[in-house]
């Protein structure tokens, strides 16, 4: 049984808004995969919800006249990471969709979800971060677009105003276009686990494929929300695809990383990892894009 | 034809397949009421007062209950068979409710409501008052002077200490060039995560209180019940329907009591109290952790000359199984590897923690963990081959254990192990993977292990089954030994076929047990049950045939002697003279001779049998990563005459299954500056998932055993003894390093590598 007095159906984007506007108290649901927890958990005790769940228009993937790839947020992990459209142009964002919990969690769990809680672990988080992804709200105002570098406020915040509601997730063309990469989910099994760390790279090689051009690093549990990995993006870029020039932002990573300690890891082994995870997927991030690594 | 050795399909299997099957939770009447228990925030303390005024204004809350209004009665929880001696009667430690908390989160009080969220918002208005003391999380702490005490008549927080020794130990180590290890290994706390949580629910009917509980043991339920509310235990009704499994946990008396006493409190409505799992991981049993301090002299060939084991067994708050564990495991040290002289001290020992008791192979994981990783860290200080040092050390052919009467009577683990040793591709495999470098290692690891059959002579193993001919020739069976997910029912079916003479399809195992209707017998424990049924289906089933075939001769004018009862068919030298149908049909419908024809008897049984196997494993590990991947594993088991091949082999699975989440990540932890639990829930409490395991290689070897009439022995808890310590000494053969305590997660790994020099940071 779930301590709940209200629950409100949406079933456009317009009802929601208003919605939310007549009880601005209320906590948006849409699939249920956190908020359950948290209402059994007795920590939402007696509150009002606002189902969005009911709003087909905010599902599916679609790709815009501009070239921007637009998901829904309410599509579900499962529908992201089996999606043609994403499989093609940001295969990595559909390998971290299928890294969430289990099977069932991915066919529940929606990609809105999981970037507006707000949870520094979300798999999804850190990668649309390293892809300069674009947040799209409705609100009573009509349409706001937040980078996601601007989306995490603190732990459990995000930039949702009153009165709106997160509509898709976007990934512009030139954000996407010439760029490789990889995501590496470091949990203490092979699934139904949230992350230890979490780690997302993209490259976009010279024409040569001699040099980066760009490199985007983030992490997930590397701080309280996802994190970009400057200094060490920095470090690699122009300058030659090589194991040395990796081993430089591996170093460089530190400057960037400052992880916790807690009962769930030590900051120290958290920080090791860091630096693992990230030489793994830069090498993979290379090899993606085309760039030889030799001795690698 | 026969029953038994075939993999008949299970006989519950499609109600629980399809959702028909009925569970505790299925059979409480939607009137019932819900309980839910308010917990102590103190790990060690006094309840000074408990505030419930708020609490009681919350609409739906019929009633709250506190430490202070519950009946005095202290009650033993251990799902033994009560002792007629008082000196083995378990100890009597537990009241309904507590002021004395003794963890984080022990029984203060309880609410009864209507629903669930009216229980729960009552518990959250309950305001406590405490006295706090300190407290002690860890047992080598908890027997300092000065230590926090928990339990007033044992001294340094030791429930009990045993010792044994037997050979002259300094003339042992006194030859001339021996070699000796000293090492200590750590095993952890884990909790047995059986799929349906402990649920119950009672009511009052007549002068009796009822209740249906999720419960491995209904009869010793009724009399822990009865002990608790000071009740005559024949007043007292337990129903146990199917259950979601119960690993031990449901040994034990959980909330029964509790229920039941809340019960008295309603005019007849019925009190549910269904445990989340946050509290199946506290508030119910859990599984001793160990510290083991192995010493062992042995000469340059391997052979060990003397050997001395101590033990620290976890025992947690309360006493439940109490010390029964850390002296299993004792026997198990002794007997594994009989050398010329041995001593050991074993010490239970209390620490405000969950409370420890039956858990899957009772005390032998954490020292077969503990033996197995010491046995093969002799190898390596010798170079010998793991396999070669157990040759020429583990327990001969013909070794009888004079307590048991126990025999070793072929070479069971030799041909375990040649088994598994194929499969695995051990021999290749050991060679290949020595000496190598670079980040990505792989390595192979065995043990091996004993387990008894039941509990003779310890305790009684006694137990009462009746066989009833229904009109239509079927067979009804009821006995006390239950059902509990491992497929007794269906075992029961087949040897009942075979014994009586019957097809499967005429057999009717009562799956229920009713202690108001079903006879007196102790219930899923000890990997006895086939053991101790084939016994008592053996000597009901003979009655029953020579009543059926007694009636044959009557109706027949056929001598009994020359009667038979096959494939449903009463036969006279080859030839069929009646269906067993239309013998029954006769029977109850007759006119002149009008028979019930039934069967019914306690059997008791005064041996044991030890069951024998070993695991295989190999593993690649990730070094800078340190990560462990299991890439093949292999138990091959000894358990005498397979009932069910099919069956046998998934209790191997989910054995195996348990102790890679032993091995490899399961572990429940606790707030050091609170003794709060930190991971009471399954995300972080890291069980092991279908993605984390191989396919898991289940293999036997059928020596038939001598004791039992179907030649068979333990099955049901041997699996989860030797996969963790196999997986460990796979991770030692792959990267050179010693993982000396459980589980091994990357925490540790990181640790040791990095004290290896494997990986620098």
């Amino acid at each position: 049984m779930f301590d709940f007095s209200a629950l409100y159906e949406a079933y456009s984007v317009r009802e929601a808004v208003a919605l939310r506007q007549e009880h601005p108290e209320a906590k948006i649901i849409a699939g249920g995969s956190d908020q359950l927890v948290k209402l059994r958990d007795g920590k939402l005790a007696g509150c009002e919800l606002i189902s969005i769940y009911t709003i087909d228009e905010l599902r599916g993937v679609s790709l815009g006249e501009d070239g921007t790839l637009r998901v829904g947020a309410l599509t579900s992990f499962a529908d992201v990471s089996e999606n043609e459209l994403i499989e093609r142009l940001v295969p990595v964002l559909g390998y971290a969709a299928g890294q969430v919990g289990g099977p069932q969690v991915r066919n529940i769990g929606t990609i809105g979800g999981n970037v507006s809680n707000g949870v520094t672990s979300a798999d999804t988080g850190a990668t649309l971060l390293a892809w300069d992804a674009v947040m799209e709200l409705a609100g009573p105002e009509g349409t706001r677009k937040v980078p996601a570098a601007r989306w995490y406020i603190r732990a459990g915040q995000v930039d949702v105003r009153p009165g709106e509601i997160l509509t898709a997730v976007t990934i512009p063309q030139a954000a996407y276009e010439g760029y490789s990469g990889w995501y590496m989910k470091y949990a203490m099994r092979n699934a139904m686990d949230i992350a230890t760390l979490g780690c997302s790279v993209n490259v976009c090689l010279t024409a040569d494929k001699a040099a980066f051009q760009d490199v985007r690093i983030a992490y997930g549990v590397a701080g309280p929300v996802p994190m970009r990995a400057e200094t060490a993006a920095a470090a690699g870029r122009g300058q030659p695809v090589s194991p040395e020039t990796i081993e430089r932002m591996v170093q460089a990573v530190g400057e960037d990383v400052h992880p916790r300690t807690s009962w769930r890891a030590k900051a120290e082994f958290r920080g090791y990892l860091a630096q693992e995870l990230l030489r793994r997927c830069l090498t993979q991030s290379a090899k993606r894009a085309g760039g030889v690594l030799h001795g690698v | 034809m026969e029953a038994v050795g075939v993999s008949m399909k299970r006989v519950d299997g499609p109600d629980k397949a399809t959702g028909r099957a009925k569970y505790t939770a299925d059979l409480i009447s939607r009137d019932a009421l819900v309980a839910k228990v308010f917990r102590s925030t103190v790990a060690n303390g006094r309840v000074l007062s408990l505030d419930i005024s708020e609490a009681l204004k919350v609409p739906g809350v019929v009633r709250i209950v506190t430490c202070f209004d519950v009946p005095r009665y202290y009650f033993p929880t251990a799902g033994h068979p009560w002792s007629t001696d008082p000196a083995h009667q378990d100890v009597a430690d537990r009241l309904l409710l507590t002021d004395r908390p003794l963890y984080y989160g022990d029984d203060v009080a309880a609410v009864i409501a209507e629903d669930e969220i009216a229980a729960k918002r009552a518990l959250r208005l309950i305001k406590a008052e405490y006295e706090t003391y300190p407290f002690v999380l860890d047992p080598l702490e908890a027997i300092k002077e000065g230590a926090p005490q928990l339990h007033p008549d044992y001294p340094n927080n030791i429930l009990k200490h045993t010792s044994g020794s037997a050979g002259d130990w300094d003339k042992a180590i006194a030859e001339p060039g021996l070699l000796c290890l000293d090492k200590w290994y750590e095993t952890p706390i884990v909790q047995h995560c059986h799929i349906e949580n402990h649920i119950c629910c009672a009511w009052t009917e007549g002068r009796k209180i009822a209740i249906l509980s999720s419960t491995q043991i209904p009869h010793i339920v009724r009399r822990c019940v009865g002990q608790a509310l000071g009740r005559p235990w024949g007043e007292i009704r337990v129903i146990k329907p199917y259950i979601g499994g119960g690993f031990g946990n449901k040994q034990d008396a959980l909330y029964e009591p509790l229920c039941a006493y809340l019960a008295t409190l309603t005019d007849g409505r019925p009190v549910k109290l269904d445990v989340s799992r946050e509290e199946t991981f506290v508030n119910n049993r859990v599984r001793h952790g160990g510290k083991f301090h192995l010493v062992t002299y042995f000469r340059r060939d391997g052979t060990f000359v003397a050997r001395q084991m101590e033990e620290y067994s976890q025992q947690g708050a309360y006493t439940s199984h109490g010390h029964s564990t850390a002296a299993k495991a004792t026997n198990g040290f002794v007997q594994m590897y009989p050398c010329e002289a041995y001593r050991f001290d074993a010490y239970s020992v209390y620490t405000n923690t969950p409370t420890a008791g039956a858990m899957r192979a009772y005390g032998m994981p954490q020292v077969s963990f503990a033996m197995e990783s010491h046995v093969d860290d002799i190898a390596k200080m010798l170079g010998m081959s793991p396999i070669a040092l157990r040759d020429k050390n583990r327990m001969p052919v013909g070794y009888r254990d004079a307590f048991t009467g126990n025999v070793n009577w072929q070479d069971s683990h030799g041909q375990c192990m040649e088994k598994a040793m194929e499969y695995i591709g051990w021999q290749e495999k050991y060679k290949a993977y020595q000496n190598q470098t670079g980040p990505v290692r792989r390595g192979v690891g065995m043990a091996i292990f004993w387990y008894n059959t039941a509990v003779w002579p310890i305790s009684l193993e006694a137990t009462t089954s009746r066989m009833m001919l229904n009109q239509d020739g079927s067979v009804q069976y009821m006995c006390a030994e239950t059902e509990i997910g491992q497929g007794a029912d269906t075992a029961y079916t087949q040897m009942v076929a075979q014994t009586v003479g019957v097809p499967v399809e005429k057999v009717h195992v009562v799956t229920c047990q009713d202690t108001d209707v079903t006879g007196y017998g102790t219930g899923a424990y000890a990997s006895r049950q086939t053991y101790v049924e084939g016994f008592a289906i053996a000597n009901v089933g003979r009655q029953f045939r020579e009543k059926i075939l007694a009636y044959a001769s009557w109706l027949t004018k056929i001598p009994a002697e020359e009667l038979d009862l096959r494939d449903g068919n009463i036969v006279s030298h080859g030839e069929t003279v009646m269906t067993l149908e239309a013998l029954a049909t006769e029977a109850t419908y007759s006119m002149e001779r009008a028979a019930y024809i039934t069967a019914e008897d306690t059997t008791q049984v005064k041996s044991n049998a030890y069951s024998f196997g070993c695991s295989f494993a190999e593993v690649e590990v990730d070094i800078p990563l340190c990560k462990v991947k299991v890439l093949n594993i292999v138990n091959v088991h000894d358990c005498g005459t397979l009932i069910n091949p099919q069956l046998a082999q998934a209790q191997v699975h989910g054995g195996m299954s348990m102790s890679i989440g032993y091995a490899m990540g399961e572990e429940l932890k606790f707030d050091e500056k609170t003794g709060r639990p930190l991971n009471n829930n399954l995300l972080d409490y890291k069980i092991s998932t279908a993605m984390d395991h191989p396919d898991l290689g289940a293999l036997f070897v059928e020596n038939p055993e001598p004791t039992s009439p179907f030649g068979t022995k333990a099955l049901g808890e041997p699996p989860a003894v030797s996969p963790a310590p196999a997986i460990r000494n796979a991770v030692l053969q792959a990267t050179g390093v010693e993982i000396d305590r459980l589980p091994m997660t990357p925490h540790v790994l990181f640790e040791r590598f990095r004290e290896e020099g494997l990986i620098h940071v």
